[in-house]
């Protein structure tokens, strides 16, 4: 047992302040994630709304927008926002502030467009329905619209909420030191006392992302069984 | 079980909501900061337009870094023994031991950003930092967007081979022997047009060279001096044959291009460090135990000057 602990370089983890160390890389990660799926959610809410919306202004604004997001790769979007705007426009954004930029212009597009989706698939009759129960134009969204728009939307969203937490590891490029990061300068500190400490050590990052993201997705199961009915 | 599950998941919804919250109020306090960022880079820009100086520059002049009270310089942290982080999460290496210096010199704090390869003339184009300090080998190419300072170490290529049939020369190698290279490398694109008269075998990877090195597949390995160095180090049965090849090359600092008031005190710094030997004891504190005590006269520059 000793000895698989060694050769897995599982020993390299419990050295001076090593695994702290991870656990701090793993909470900057965390904290740009769940930064940026806050401030998503909110503002894709709100665009998701205005994609409904039948004027062609906003409609050919968004359209540029969510294609913008789809075709561009979030690299280059990390670049263009740390590195471009400081040479643009002379600002000096923090890595960390970039990189929530980065993730709430996606984040917010895809939410927009689930948002939208979820909207638009709730049937006419249900509108027509509540008006002609006297219900007005709020009480209609409020009791009516939004609760099964929010049932549709759950699944999807989370999806994306555990795609925007997986994606996190590109932001070392912009200098973030986060826990993939963290990692790789452990192994490379013992890379002659321990060569195989890459394995334990991305296998305990896999841990930990397993652990960030699997109950996530089984509390949208949960909710998903729950509201079928 | 439905029992069971039901709390369990009404469990994990109340440590979500908390992580939630947490995360929105990370964010608020986080905006407020970055607002602050932005409110004191126009600030500094509009300071800078009423001194009449360096208007719309990228960098920090001298001045600038010690009204600061910080400097900024970009260093490896996963490339021991020149820049890493130990297991205590603090920096180390034969970069950062200068960068240490450099900033008790200034009378400034010195906040080390941990840099890739790839990005290191780009953060200094836009000032993410004021010195690139990350084994940053001078370069015509580079020379032309980044200001480099002078040496303080060399880098060549060397060969190593097995003890006992150490290759010394290039002109030992047969015909139908190959040399080992790491594809994309210096030494691949030097012994190809130098000597094109040597078989190489390319493999992609440092580990996968070595492996083919070490079961036979060629006569030589060709690499950086200081990677063939460490190796035949620390691996027994292997020499380095030809500890330097082809051109010398050199290591500086690397300033913004323009930023001269720093450039310049960088090069006063590096000279009058000769007196006490700074270089040679930044070697013994952290390179000897990777080279040994045979290659600090070969890799260390002192004072700027290449013998």
């Amino acid at each position: 047992m000793q000895a698989l602990v060694t050769d897995l370089g599982f020993d390299v983890l419990f050295k001076g302040t090593n695994f702290t160390r991870l656990l701090g890389g793993m909470w900057v990660t965390l904290k740009i994630s769940l930064i940026s799926v806050a401030l998503s959610i909110v503002l894709g809410i709100l665009l998701g709304v205005v994609m409904t919306f039948k004027n062609p202004v906003t409609k050919a604004i968004c359209r540029v927008y969510l294609e913008i997001v789809r075709i561009m790769p979030q690299l280059v979007l990390l670049f263009i926002v740390y590195y471009g705007s400081a040479r643009l426009i002379g600002l000096k954004f923090e890595p960390e502030f970039a990189a929530v930029i980065v993730f709430t212009f996606w984040g917010t597009a895809e939410m927009g467009d689930l948002v939208r989706g979820a909207l638009q698939s709730i049937p006419k009759h249900q509108y027509e329905s509540a008006y002609s129960l006297g219900l007005n134009r709020s009480q209609t969204y409020f009791s009516i619209v939004i609760p099964q728009t929010i049932r549709r939307l759950l699944p999807l969203s989370i999806n994306l909420v555990t795609r925007m937490i997986k994606t996190t590891p590109l932001i070392v490029m912009i200098e973030v030191v986060e826990a993939t990061k963290v990692a790789r300068q452990i192994i490379d500190a013992n890379r002659v006392a321990s060569p195989n400490a890459a394995f334990g050590l991305f296998f305990v990052i896999f841990v930990l992302y397993f652990a960030v993201c699997w109950p996530i997705s089984l509390l949208a199961s949960h909710l998903e069984k729950k509201w079928s009915n | 079980m439905y029992m069971k599950n039901t709390k369990l998941f009404k469990l994990l919804a109340v440590v979500i909501a908390v992580i939630m919250v947490v995360g929105v109020m990370a964010a608020c306090s986080k905006a407020t900061d970055a607002d602050k960022g932005v409110t004191e880079a126009v600030a500094d820009a509009a300071n800078n337009a009423d001194n009449g100086d360096s208007d719309d520059t990228i960098y920090r002049t001298l001045d600038q870094i010690k009204k600061s009270g910080s400097i900024k310089i970009g260093v490896f942290s996963d490339k021991n023994p020149f820049g890493y982080v130990d297991e205590n999460g603090k920096y180390q290496g034969y970069d950062v031991y200068f960068a240490r210096r450099i900033a008790e010199d200034l009378g400034v704090e010195v906040e080390f950003v941990s840099t890739e390869a790839a990005n290191r003339v780009e953060a200094l184009q836009t000032g993410k930092v004021d010195i690139i300090l990350a084994n940053f080998t001078v370069t015509e190419e580079r020379a032309q967007q980044v200001d480099f300072a002078l040496p303080y170490m060399n880098v060549a290529l060397g060969v190593v081979s097995p003890s006992d049939k150490v290759i010394t020369e290039l002109s030992q190698i047969g015909t139908d022997d190959a040399v080992i290279v790491i594809s994309g490398t210096t030494a691949e694109i030097y012994l190809e047009e130098n000597n094109p008269e040597i078989t190489l075998k390319k493999y992609d990877t440092y580990s996968d060279a070595k492996t083919a090195f070490e079961n036979g597949q060629g006569v030589a390995w060709a690499n950086d001096n200081t990677e063939v160095i460490a190796y035949a180090n620390t691996v027994d049965g292997y020499t380095v044959g030809i500890p330097k090849l082809g051109s010398d090359d050199t290591i500086a600092p690397a300033v913004t291009k323009g930023n001269e008031s720093l450039l310049n005190w960088i090069n006063d710094e590096i000279k009058s460090l000769a007196d006490e030997q700074f270089f040679h004891k930044d070697y013994e504190e952290t390179l000897v135990d990777t080279y040994g005590k045979d290659y600090e006269e070969e890799l260390v520059v002192e004072g700027g000057v290449i013998k």
